[in-house]
């Protein structure tokens, strides 16, 4: 299953572009559909949502999109257009649910890893590496180690670093879930702005129904029954997300309709 | 920080003090007689016994246990990351070990003399022996220990063998090794004083079986006392270089 440029599309092809991606795992000589049948674009500089149930292989979609997983034959996964081409194992920044920083490394040498991996040049990596720092509001912690900063906090570093070689693409899998209600809230704010900033594609995985509608231009609802896919969502509200923005009408709606599609209303 | 450290070293100096007092107060008061237990003073006097060379046999022993317990630290780290690097090495001889590692060690100690004849070397490698395993364990762990999840997020980037293990799991396993190696230095002691007791012609363990016999049992107390101090001055270095080389949140206990 080749994650690469896709020559049939014109310009306006989508970033990335899934049909009928499926993904059977075999366990203990049994085999188990973890997802199946995920169909959908991404266009450049999108943000993208990916919400159900535990269990129905977002992480699983996550890691196909990464370049970790086959997924099975029959798929299309394809990632980048002749106008924007995507590297393979270049390209792709992650972050998860934990910040997995490395302990015995200071701030700034944890965001600057994955740019050491891919020997990009280091003074340039170290000021970007800064400069996210900066974005992500830790400018004054660069020297620091991860256990003097509190959980949010270490959330930042793991976003900065996973901005800072740059990818087009950058995966996250529940990043806030270890998180309590009040950091998380102004985390995802912040991350919007990072997002406008920076101007990559995000694919977001969460649990938070609430959380996909903010932070998404579009939310696909995977379901655990044998249709996987239940609904792509675009969501229409105002650019400029504030807080305030998750008591109106529309946000509500939007939430009913996934909490509906998940059946839990 | 500084102040702090001053203040640790004080309040342990000010502990070991006492108890050397204690010492001296059941001595005098119980009126114990010097054979059985000699005052403080009484066994540091010993130290000016010329006869006993407690130079010479302190120096056999320190040799013997940092010869042990060196050895132990070069090839548990060594195998230790064979046994990462390679799954065949690691299902073939593991079990081995394991089953070696089960041998009560002292029962060893009259074999390795039959084979080597007795002296510092057959010590050293008593010490070794009993030193060994914990130091492969728990290197071992720790360089198992890595989160999958991070090894993912560096596989996304086709992160080479060699990065994972010198960015990664090569630091990550630190901790775990001087876990080990503080373990490990305990009980390099306790093998080169058990090397020392069942054949050997020079060494703190050696002078307590002459001095036994003499019931001299000040100079028992004093062997006893310098053995521990080898062993705390060993267990100090390793402390120091743990302090130097790893984040203070990342040591384990
Ligand atoms: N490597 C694997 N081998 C076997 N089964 C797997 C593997 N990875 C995932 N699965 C199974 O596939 C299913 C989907 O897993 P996945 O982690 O993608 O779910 P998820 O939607 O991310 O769930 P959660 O919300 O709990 O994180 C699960 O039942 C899981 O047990
Ligand atoms: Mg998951």
């Amino acid at each position: 299953m080749p994650v690469s440029a896709d020559p049939m599309n014109t310009e306006a092809a989508p970033f990335i572009r899934l049909r009928n991606v499926a993904k059977t795992f075999t366990r203990d000589g049994a085999e188990f559909q973890a997802l199946s049948d995920a169909s959908f674009d991404i266009r450049a500089g999108e943000f993208v949502c990916l919400v159900g149930p535990s269990g129905c292989g977002k992480s699983t979609l996550l890691r196909i999109l990464a370049g970790l997983l086959p997924a099975n034959a029959g798929s299309t996964v394809s990632i980048g257009s002749p106008a924007d081409p995507f590297r393979p194992g270049r390209d792709v920044g992650i972050a998860f649910q934990q910040p997995l920083l490395l302990k015995w490394r200071r701030v700034l040498e944890n965001v600057m890893l994955p740019a050491e991996i891919l020997g990009l040049p280091m003074r340039e990596t170290r000021e970007r590496a800064r400069d996210l720092l900066n974005l992500v509001g830790l400018s004054q912690a660069e020297r620091k180690y991860p256990y003097e900063l509190s959980g949010g906090m270490q959330q930042r570093v793991a976003i900065a670093r996973s901005l800072v070689h740059d990818p087009k693409l950058v995966l996250m899998d529940e990043p806030f879930g270890a998180l309590d209600a009040l950091t998380r809230e102004r985390m995802n704010v912040e991350l919007l702005r990072i997002w406008e900033k920076s101007g990559k594609t995000i694919v977001l995985v969460t649990h938070g129904i609430g959380e996909a509608v903010f932070l998404g231009q579009r939310v696909v609802v995977l379901t655990a029954g044998p249709a996987r896919m239940a609904a792509d969502i675009p969501i229409e509200l105002p650019p400029q997300r504030t807080l305030e923005l998750k008591t109106s009408e529309a946000f509500g709606a939007y939430s009913r309709r996934i909490y509906g599609l998940l059946g839990m209303s | 920080m500084q102040r702090k450290t001053l203040q640790v070293a004080g309040i342990a100096l000010l502990a070991h003090l006492l108890a050397l007092l204690a010492w001296h107060l059941v001595v005098t008061v119980g009126k114990v007689p010097a054979f059985i237990l000699p005052s403080p003073a009484a066994t540091f006097a010993t130290l000016g016994n010329a006869r006993y060379d407690w130079w010479g046999n302190t120096a056999v022993t320190a040799v013997e246990i940092m010869g042990g317990f060196a050895i132990a630290t070069v090839l548990g780290v060594l195998f230790a990351l064979a046994f990462t690097w390679s799954r065949l090495a690691l299902t073939l001889l593991m079990p081995l070990l394991i089953t070696f590692n089960m041998i009560p060690k002292v029962a060893l100690g009259p074999l390795v003399i039959v084979w080597m004849s007795y002296g510092v070397v057959t010590n050293i490698v008593i010490a070794f022996a009993i030193a060994f395993f914990p130091i492969l364990l728990t290197t071992l762990r720790g360089l198992r220990e890595t989160e999958p999840e991070l090894l993912e997020l560096v596989g996304a980037l086709h992160a080479t063998r060699w990065q994972v293990f010198t960015k990664i799991q090569l630091p990550g396993s630190l901790p775990y090794l001087f876990s080990g190696m503080k373990v490990g230095s305990v009980l390099a002691v306790a093998g080169a004083i058990v090397g020392e007791f069942i054949g050997s012609e020079a060494g703190l363990g050696y002078l307590m079986l002459q001095v036994q016999v003499r019931l001299d049992t000040a100079a028992m107390m004093m062997s006893v006392l310098l053995i521990s101090l080898i062993g705390i001055i060993l267990y100090g270095l390793v402390s120091a270089l743990e302090a130097l080389v790893v984040v203070r949140d990342a040591r384990l206990g």
